[in-house]
Parts: structure tokens; sequence; C-alpha cells
């Protein structure tokens, strides 16, 4: 046998494999456990009981539990990008190779200054943060934030990537077992004799729960349910999966580990999966109490059940004498197992008047005393138990005898783990007998059907012993012991704590009662009971037992708090899962993209696509770019991808009329061959969307909508034409991505275009402004719409997307000698500006009406109906005093703000000044040589030439002078070219 | 995450798959309705604790819009019918009355001389 | 080094053509000019090198080799030359992948919220990878997924994500 540890126990531990040793290292100091190991278990092997420092005060602590529900030994672990805080040490596996630290604690765990927060504990009650933090004011800002800022939360952020990977992966389940222990095992048997689909998911990596520890035959009953349904295929087994969630219609969130703690494995670190299950059934057992005793949270002081977990399923000694605490049967167990083990049992505290039923018996047989109706007054020992002081219960504290020891189990009882089953509406009752929260199977979770979609079994649903299943004899009743002793002092209740994690104490509860905070759920918040890590796993019920006495009313008045998902926490990479890097959102790319992307272009977001911004060359700046664009563009010839552009098709014999109800113009006097533009209201009146509609024949349009806009804009048609005219005869396609489209701008562009060749004619004659016409150019089958977004002659050309680079490069080869320029979303914008076209999005905000923009004369007075036409009648959007499109003109030279808001006289209700506009767009215009603005100002194009004033924080104000919005080529002669 | 069978499709979609649309049934009122008509229209939603009606778009799938009958509070989902019908069928109102009698439609029930129009009749 | 779960390939030389039409009085017109006969909701038929898929109550969607489009377009427009209905040729807005290989359904069920094991052996499931929209059918060997084109890149990444060497969703 090999020594791995001074408190491993010469045989035993059902779950270690003493063949494999692994070494590891805590706070950089060696250390070496075996496989099978807990981080927890092989740190108690190596002595080293200790394994972390409260988060108020800032005591020592060592683990009190075994399982999911720690709220003490959460260590640091890993390193780099893979370094993460709060890793429970009870859960987490131990791996060869491992570093982990301490955490809350400076400058180490056995010395930390902190600590000094702990002979201030007076100092610190119930809402301390709300009670000190007052006053005086300034100190807020420049004491107490800084304080807190450094000491927030525990354990540290880690400051790297991630380089581990994790993915999702969705499933539909008939039944979905969750909880491996005897009463899951038997379950899902069940259901898998049935024929239905089945999975079960046990969090730890071991089936059987606590059966095999605490029921004689235990592991064989385990192991026959195991192969029964190991032999069937219709049952799925998955060990190391932690449900964490049930929600809405069966919905059920798992965490599967599958490479946790071993980055050498090359797979996904874990998997969420996301499952759909018919029905739930919940065998999540139950989970130990701790006491409420003066001194519980010194190290050595551990919940019962774990005490003997580490000794039989680790072969691990938590002390060497120990003394075991209860009010309860059950915790007799640790005494039998402690026994067993070889290890002393000094003495066993009831806090029962008689102990009589079997195992008190077992207990008592092997010569060790049990002093009934006694209690603990309190723990001798600051870093460790030393000693135990006894007192009689139903007292105050008087010490009647000092027993040494170097280990507790204290046991108050058992909850159920009822999370699951609470997360989705489950109701729970309150059990006098047991002294715990049971589910109500009368009022359960429903699902779609209106029935239960989650059931519980086992210890999970209230039956602690599993009797039928385990063969457990009856128990004698659990006492109710909220604190101990019955008439503790005081000074005792200052001692005893009920969350461990956030040190809120049996005082603390009573005096948040005192000040008036009488719902559980402001308790909880006002002392910070339950927020922890472990959610009150432990301390939930002790600590409404406490509220409940201090409020004097009964358990069930005061109620739980309610139980939200996750039940243990979730790592952000599982909920991120494969949407990281180049996949964390779909990038849509045109059929140009690469040539864009080989040319330097500089991308910008537009919805999910990424367009061009501008195309730097050199050392150029953005700015320089987005210039010389626009002055290319506007001197010869330059090209813009437009093949973000929405592109629907609007067919049959009402398609006129239903887009004279979409548009506020009317579409349907639009020749065919014509192009006209329109402008989408929302039945709100808010201008939405804008764009080009062309009548491609009798009965179809295409209707061009923004980029961002195509799919809302299709959902938008659809919408009207699915749930209110479904009677109209009208279908639509949304064909976006079936045409690469490219913008032929400037002078130059019918000369380069007719350098392509091809079947088309693109005379002034053959196709005017606002016209459209099909043919081919440079052999590719094209339509082109003779549309200007920038004032100036311009073609928009269409063709299938397939060969849209092809097209773009063809211009690019023609045009050379033209110094054809390829130009961005931002030359784009600037020269729209400078002709003074709105932008959706810009100029419009959701609250903003075509009439504010000036743009009546895209607006039908002959239809009696369009969607946004009442609202637009509402008197608020007819009153005069509403702000208005105008042109801003800078006094000084400066470029004006964007977004700045002009100041009017006086101020409101709230002391702030008045405003009377703002800026919508603004750029220095490089054709002008100047800045130029457009905004919304209140009776803005009534009040031409007024000068506006924009204050800016930290600089002079900005003044500028009201104009006509279009700055350039007012005549519009430059589109004819 | 409710799931939402399409009655158009027949696929038992998630709510991941789905565009929710709000209060089903809203009656339009467009030019020459009183201010009072159309605010209803715009603004006033029932906005239930228990049985209502609502608009979904089967969006990742066939891209129809349907209606639901489901209890706001239970989560029940009493049926899914077809969105072109002014009112919930007699079928969506018997599957609600059967699980909550109390339950009365807040409409008048087609009956036999104006029935309710539908494209799947 | 483990085999990746499925072989993740594009096809690029399918040809598709949308069909909006009363599928009840237009639908034997349609399957007549096609080559291919009705499918039922949510089913996808097949005949020879063309499939017609089941896209809607009212949408069909054509796939065949992409030389033969243009001429299956001009004759559906014929034959629905008297409908109200819509035939457009969306071949080039589409991105198509085959996931092939014994594992193909592990890598969808990473990707889409659907009881795809389910889906009829010749079902078609409109539905969502990740984070874009999708259609789904069974071939011979794996699965055939579309998308739109613009996130053609998308779809591969998710695609060969998780179809990456030992992710098998087998337990372990």
């Amino acid at each position: 046998m090999t020594q791995t540890g001074p408190f491993r126990l010469p045989r035993g531990g059902r779950l270690i494999d003493r063949a494999y040793q692994l070494p590891f290292r805590f706070d950089g100091r060696q250390m070496r456990g075996v496989a099978g190991d807990t981080l927890a278990s092989a740190l108690l092997a190596n002595g080293q009981l200790m394994m972390g420092r409260s988060f108020k005060y800032h005591r020592p602590r060592g683990p009190i539990a075994s399982g999911a529900e720690e709220p003490n030994a959460l260590l640091g672990l890993g390193q780099g990008g893979r370094f993460e805080p709060n890793q429970r040490a009870t859960t987490t596996p131990l791996v060869g190779g491992m570093a982990t630290t301490s955490q809350n604690c400076w400058p180490s765990l056995n010395a930390d200054i902190g600590a000094i927060n702990n002979w201030m504990y007076r100092f610190f009650p119930a809402g301390f943060y709300y009670k000190t933090f007052m006053h005086p004011r300034p100190f807020w800002k420049h004491v107490f934030e800084p304080i807190i800022r450094r000491s927030a939360g525990l354990g540290k952020a880690p400051t790297e990537a991630d380089p581990d990977k994790y993915e999702q992966a969705y499933a539909h389940v008939d039944v979905v077992v969750v909880g491996g222990g005897i009463a899951g095992l038997t379950a899902a048997r069940d259901a898998g004799r049935e024929g239905k689909s089945v999975w079960l998911v046990e969090q730890t990596p071991h089936f059987g729960g606590r059966t095999p520890t605490d029921h004689a035959e235990g592991q064989a009953r385990v192991d026959a349910l195991l192969a029964e349904l190991r032999g069937m295929a219709n049952v799925t087994l998955r060990r190391s999966t932690q449900a964490t969630g049930l929600y809405d219609h069966g919905y059920l969130l798992v965490r599967e580990s599958l490479a946790d703690h071993d980055p050498n494995a090359g797979i996904p670190r874990q998997r969420l999966w996301r499952l759909r299950a018919g029905h739930v059934i919940v065998a999540t057992g139950a989970l130990e109490r701790p006491l409420s005793f003066a001194g519980n949270d010194v190290p050595g002081v551990i919940l019962a059940s774990a005490v003997r977990d580490y000794i039989d399923n680790y072969g691990v000694a938590p002390g060497r004498r120990i003394v075991v605490v209860t009010n309860n049967d059950d915790a007799y167990r640790t005494a039998l197992v402690a026994l067993d083990a070889g290890l002393e049992v000094a003495v066993v505290i009831d806090a029962r008047s008689t102990a009589e039923g079997a195992l008190p018996a077992a207990v008592r047989a092997r010569g060790v005393r049990v002093l009934t109706g006694c209690a603990v007054a309190g723990i001798k020992g600051g870093q460790a138990v030393e000693a135990v002081k006894i007192c009689a219960h139903s007292g105050s504290g008087q010490v009647t005898e000092t027993v040494d020891a170097d280990c507790v189990a204290m046991s108050g009882g058992w909850s159920p783990v009822v999370h699951l089953w609470s997360h989705c509406g489950g109701k729970l009752n309150w059990s006098d007998a047991q002294s715990m929260f049971a589910p109500d199977p009368n009022r359960p979770p429903t699902g779609a059907d209106g029935k239960a979609m989650a059931s519980c079994v086992g210890a999970a649903a209230g039956d602690l012993l599993v009797s039928e299943l385990t063969g457990a004899q009856a128990e004698a009743a659990t006492m109710p012991v909220w604190v101990m002793p019955a008439h503790a002092t005081r000074k005792m209740k200052f001692k005893m704590w009920l969350d461990f994690q956030n040190d809120v104490k049996v005082s603390d509860v009573e005096l948040a009662a005192q000040e008036g905070y009488h719902s559980v759920e402001h308790t909880k918040r006002y002392t910070t009971l339950g927020m922890a890590t472990d959610q009150g796993k432990v301390s939930n019920i002790n600590g409404l037992a406490v509220l409940s006495n201090a409020l004097n009313q009964p358990i069930p008045a005061t109620g739980t708090t309610t139980f939200r998902p996750p039940y243990t926490p979730l790592t952000l990479g599982t909920i991120a899962g494969e949407a990281r890097g180049e996949i964390f959102q779909p990038l849509r790319k045109t059929p140009m993209h690469g040539w864009h992307e080989a040319q330097g272009a500089f991308f910008e977001p537009v919805g999910h696509w990424r367009r061009p911004y501008c195309y730097p060359k050199g050392g150029e700046s953005h700015g320089d770019a987005v210039a010389r664009e626009i002055r290319a563009v506007r001197a010869s010839v330059g090209t813009l991808d437009a093949s973000t552009l929405g592109k629907i098709i609007v067919k049959g014999p009402d398609a006129g009329k239903f887009l004279d109800m979409m548009y506020t113009g009317m579409m349907s006097t639009l020749p065919v061959g014509k192009c006209r533009y329109g402008l989408i209201c929302n039945e709100n009146g808010f201008l939405i969307d804008d764009g080009v509609a062309a009548r491609l024949s009798e009965d179809t349009w295409l209707v061009h909508t923004t980029t961002g806009g195509a799919d809302r804009m299709h959902g938008h048609f659809e919408d009207w034409l699915q749930c209110e005219w479904w009677d109209w005869k009208v279908w639509t396609a949304n064909v976006t991505e079936q045409w690469a489209q490219v913008a032929v701008v400037g002078p130059k562009a019918r000369v380069l275009l007719e350098r392509l060749g091809g079947q088309i004619d693109l005379s002034p004659e053959a196709l005017p402004f606002m016209g459209w016409i099909e043919g081919e150019i440079a052999g590719i089958p094209a339509r082109v719409y003779r549309i200007s977004f920038s004032g100036e002659l311009s073609f928009e050309v269409a063709v299938p997307a397939n060969r849209g680079l092809e097209l773009w490069e063809k211009l690019h080869e023609a045009g050379r000698d033209l110094n054809i320029t390829p130009y961005g979303t931002e030359a784009m914008h600037v020269m729209r500006a400078e002709k003074g076209f709105i932008m959706i999005g810009d100029e419009t905000d959701g609250t903003v009406i075509p009439q504010d923009l000036g743009m009546s004369w895209a607006i039908s007075k002959k239809k009696t109906d369009y969607i946004g036409k009442r609202a637009q009648e509402r008197s608020f959007m007819t009153d005069p005093g509403r702000w208005k499109l105008v042109g801003l003109e800078s006094l000084d030279g400066r470029v004006l703000p964007d977004g700045v808001y002009a100041v009017d006289q006086g101020v409101n209700a709230n002391g702030q000044r008045k405003v009377q506009g703002r800026v919508t767009s603004t750029y220095m215009s490089p054709t002008l040589d100047r800045p130029i603005a457009m905004g919304l100002v209140r009776q803005g194009p009534d009040r031409m030439g007024e000068v506006l004033e924009f204050p800016v924080a930290g600089q002079e104000s900005y003044k500028a002078r009201i104009v006509d919005p279009v700055f350039y080529d007012k005549e519009g002669s430059r589109a004819n070219g | 995450m409710l799931t939402l069978t399409c009655p158009y499709c027949g696929v038992a979609a998630e709510e991941t798959e789905l565009q929710p649309g709000g209060e089903a049934h809203l009656k339009r009122f467009g030019p020459g309705s009183s201010d009072a008509e159309f605010e209803a229209y715009l603004f006033a939603r029932k906005n239930p604790k228990g049985v209502h009606f609502e608009r979904w778009r089967h969006a990742y799938g066939c891209g129809k819009w349907f209606m639901a009958a489901r209890d706001t509070a239970t989560l029940q989902v009493f049926g899914t019918y077809s969105a072109q019908t002014p009112h919930p069928t007699p079928e969506i109102v018997a599957a609600v009355q059967a699980v909550r009698p109390d339950w009365q439609p807040d409409w008048t029930p087609a009956t036999a001389e104006t029935p309710a129009e539908s494209l799947n009749a | 080094m483990a085999e990746a779960l499925a072989k993740i390939s594009q096809v690029q030389d399918w040809g598709m053509i949308q069909i909006r039409a009363d599928l009840a009085r237009a639908g034997d017109a349609i399957a007549g000019a096609a080559g291919v006969a009705l499918p039922e909701q949510g089913r996808i038929t097949t005949d020879g090198s063309r499939s017609l898929g089941w896209m809607s109550p009212d949408e069909l969607l054509l796939i065949l080799p992409r030389a033969e489009t243009a001429e299956a377009l001009a004759a559906l427009q014929d034959a629905l030359a008297t409908e109200h209905a819509l035939a457009l040729d969306v071949s080039d807005m589409r991105a198509v992948f085959r996931i092939q290989g014994a594992r193909a359904l592990d890598v969808l069920m990473k990707l889409c919220p659907t009881d795809l094991a389910a889906m009829p052996e010749d079902g078609l499931r409109r539905t969502r990878a990740a984070q874009v929209a999708c259609g789904i059918w069974r071939e011979p060997g794996g699965y055939v997924l579309i998308g739109f084109r613009s996130v053609t890149d998308y779809l591969r990444g998710i695609l060969t994500g998780a179809a990456a060497p030992g992710t098998q969703l087998s337990p372990r």
C-alpha cells in the first residue's frame, strides 16, 4: 500500500483506485491524491482541512459537505486562460498535475489580513451595506466604493480568453430521470420496461447515490439495476451530467462534463444539452442540513453524511476523534462507519430526549456514549476543531462537559432537493413529522397538455429512507432544532452560521426580522442569506425557520424563497456553445466580399451583413479614403456593392392594391418599365423603411428595401397578407440573395457600362431616369435600374449572384483609365447627405413620420387608406410644433457632432435646459469642402436662416444656421449625366 | 421555451423557431375611425392571467402566421389554429371550455347565419 | 486522430426553383411540369435527378441539375400561365451542404432544435441551424442541408465544428 497522505485510511474507499497516484498542487505545495479522489478528498487526505476563507469575515473554512451543496471549499483552478474561480473542491474530480489555489485571502490562507473583519463582526450586521455606506456622502466615492470594488466578489475572474471548446446539443426524450441514485435507477428501469426513450442523468461520476454507503447490500441493489438498464437499447445513461434547470414545456437544460480539467483530451470540455422531455422524473435525493450551534463553521465541523462519504467513498478520515451531534437517527450511521474504519467516536450528542431506534442501539452496542437531550454549547478551536463543549439542549448553554475531538459530524435533518420541481412552478408542502418541505404531488409543474410535466421519486419526494428500495428500517422522527441549545444567548447566536459562504448568522436573520423584514424574499436580500454561489442549498431551510421563530409564525407561513435555475453554476463558455470566434454570429457576405477583402476594405456591420465602409489605400486614413472615393465618383465613376439591398417580388392580380396599402405613395399606377421611390410606415404612422419599387410586368413588382430591412419588410408584407387581407391574390418572395447588385455611379457611368458591350440600350431615350431595362451586359443577364442615391448619373445593375464578381471585375478592368473607384457605405452616406436624401436609422428613429421629413410628396393624397395613414391623422402627428427636417450649416467651420441637441430658452421641470432640435446626419463634405448636416428642428422649415446653439460638454458651443437640406446640385441636373 | 404545433405544416416547433406577434384577432381600425377606436386598436391589449389568444409566426419554418390559444399562467396550450379567422374557432372554444368550464368568449360566437370565415373551410 | 463525425461537403451544381401557388388547384400542373410527383405536407419527393420539396401550404421547391433550370422554369411558368402563381429561379441564393456518414445525425443534433431522428424517411424539415434558417432532408448515407448563400461560410463553420473528431453524442 502506498501512502498518499497522513489522513488516508489504510483501507476502504469504494470510489478510489490506490494504484494510480496523482500529484497536484495547492497554493504551490506539492500533494498527492489517488485516482477517484475529488479535490476535497485529496486535500483532506493530505491533512489540508482548511480550504478557503469566508466572504465577509474571512473566517477560516474547511469543507462541510461532500457534494454540489458545498459552500466553503471553493478553489481557483487551473492557470492562464483555463483559470476558473469558485470551483467546488467537493465535486471536482482530481486530475494529475492540477494546480489549485485558495481564494479570498491575502497574503496567505493561514495568515489572512482580511480576517480582521472577523473581530469586527458587531460592525457588520445584516444590511450593513445599506446602513454603513450612506453617510457622509463624499465617503461613498472616495472611501467605500474603492474598498468594496477591491474586495468584491469571491475569487478572481480569469483575465485571458478560455482556450477550451464547448458545444450544445438537442435531444427529444420521452422520460428524463434526473439523479442516478436507487430511486432514479428504479424509475428509469420502469420507464425503460415500458419501451419509452429514457435518459438518466447523474451529476457525479458514479451511479448509486447514497445507497451503497448508507444501506446494507446497497451496492448489490445498484449493480443489479444498472445491469438491467445497460441492457436496454432505449435507455441512455449519462454520468457527470448535471440537470441545471427545468423550464416551460419540458425544456430541460443539462450540462455534460466531457473533458473537464483535462485540456489534453482534445474534445469539448462541456456540452450543454437542451432537452425536450415528455416527462421529467426528479430523483435528486435530499441534502443534509447543518445544526446552528456556536462555532458550527470551524474547520472540522462537517455534515454527518459527508463525514461518512469521505470515509467510505474515499478512504479518508476527516478526523481521528469524532463527535456526532444530531436531531435524528440517520447521523448514527456516521458513527458506525467511523467505528468500522477504526476511528474513534468520542460521543454522540442527540438533542432529542430519547434515542431508542435500531441505529442508536447499534452505536451504543459498540460502546459509544450517547448523550440525549444534549446540545453543543460551543467549539474550541480556530483553524481546526480542538474540543466540543456540551450543554443541555433545553437550556441556554451552561457547559456541562468538554470533550476533545478533531471532527464534529453534525446533522440537522434532511431536505428533499426540490429545485427542478420548483423551477417551473411545482408547489411544496411542509411536513411537521420530518421538518422539511416536500413536493406536493397535487400541485405539479404543468406542461403544454395541462398535466404534470414532472414528478418526484425517492428522497426528493420526501421518502427519505426509500425503504421499499433500500430495505432500510423505519427511523424515529427528526426533532426540529433550529437553534442549539434551544435558549441560546445572543452572544452564542453571533457565532451560529446559517449561510457559511456569505457569513450570515442566526443573529443577522433575527435582526432583519426585528427591523421589519417579514418577507422571506426581503430577508434574503437584506442579509444575503442564500445569495452565495451555493444559492442557499444548506442554509435556506435553517434560515427561514429562524425567521419564522423570530416572527412567531409557523414555517409554512414564511414559505421558501424562489428556486431559480441553474442548480449549480454554468460556465459561460457552455452557454455560448459553438458561438465564438469566426462563428460567434452569422456574418452575411455578398458575392463580391472576397474582392473587397483582397482590396483591404474596412468593413462595417449592417445587420448581419459586412459591408465595405471604405477602401483605404496605402497609409490613408478612413476619412481620407472616403473623401477620395467621393471625389472620384463625382468626377468620373465609382462602384458600390449594393447586393445587400432587400429585393422582394410581389406578384398577383391584387399586387398593386396591396402595395398601395404598404406604401404611403401610389404603386399601382406605376407603369411597367418604371421605378418609384416609396416609404413604408407601420400602423403607428412611423417611417420604418424606404426603397425603390420597379414594376416588372402587369402583375409583378420588385421592391427594394434597406439592407437591414429585407427580412423585416418581407415579414411585414406576409403578416398583412396572411392575417388581414387573406383573400387578396398576392404572392411574395424574398429574392434578396438571388441577385448581386452593383451601383455604377458618376458622370462616366454610361460610358463605362457601354464599354462592356451587350444586348442592352442604356441611352437616355431607352433608359430614362427612374426607368429599368432588362438585357445582357458583358454576356451576363442583367436588369438595370436607373436610380440614384448620390445625385449622379447612376445605374444599378442586378445580375444573378453567381456572376456578381465577374461583373464587378469586368467593370474595374474596363474602367481603369476612367479612374474607376470602388466606394463604401460612408461615401454613399456622405453623398446622399449632400443631396439631402434621408437615411432610415439616421433621420428616423421609430418616432418620425414622413411628414416630419418634408416627404409629403411621397404620400398619396388620393388614397383612402394605407398602413399608418390613420395614425398620421392623430393630433400629435399633425401638431405644427413637431420637429422637422432641415439642413444645418455650421457657422465656424467645425463639423457638428452627431446627435447633439439644439437648446431653447428656459428649463424644464427637472431643471434641464429645454431643447428644440437635434442633429441626425453630419459630415465633412469633400464635394463642397465644408461641413454639412441635417437635423430635426421644431417648425424647422419655417425658420430658415435662424441660428441654433448646440452646447457640448467641454467645448465651445456649436452654432449652426437653418438652411435647405439639399446642399448640392439643387436642380438635380447631374443625375442626367 | 414553449413548444407550439404549427397548424399549417404540422411541425411541433420550439419557441426559438417562432416569432411572437402579440394578441390575436385585433380588428383593424383605419381612416374614418374614431380616436377611441383607433387608440384601442393600437394600444389596448388584454394581457390576461389565464386563457389568451396569440399570434405566432413559424419564422424558422413554413413562414406562416398562426394563432395559439393558451393559458398564460399554466402555459397549457388548448390548441393552435388558422390565422385566417376573425375569432377562435368553435373547436378551440370547446377545447378551452373542456379545461376551463367557467371561461366564456368575449365575442359573439359564429352562428349558422354568420359563418366564421376560414380558408380551411 | 479520430475521424470527423461526418463528411461535410458543399454542393455547387444544383438548380432550384421556388413555386408559390394554390397547391390544391395547381398541384397537378406543377407536378407535370416539374416531372416529379407532388409531395405531401412536410415531405420531399424524388424522381431521378429531380426532387420536389413541400415548403409551406402554398410553396414548393424544385431541386434539379443546374443546367436544366431555365428550361424547367419556362415549363412551369407555361403550365401555370392561367393560375395565380409564382415561379422563380432561386438557384443562386442558396448554399447546399451534404452531411455524410454514420454520425451525420449527431452533427445536426448539435445545431437544430428539432427531432430529426423522428423525421419521416422522406421528410423535409425547415428549422434553424444554430443562428440561421435552413431546410433538411435525407439522402442515402446522410442528410442535405440548404441555407442562404450569404451565410455559406457560417454554415460550413458550424457544420465542420459540430463534426469535430471525438465529439460523438453517445455516452462515454
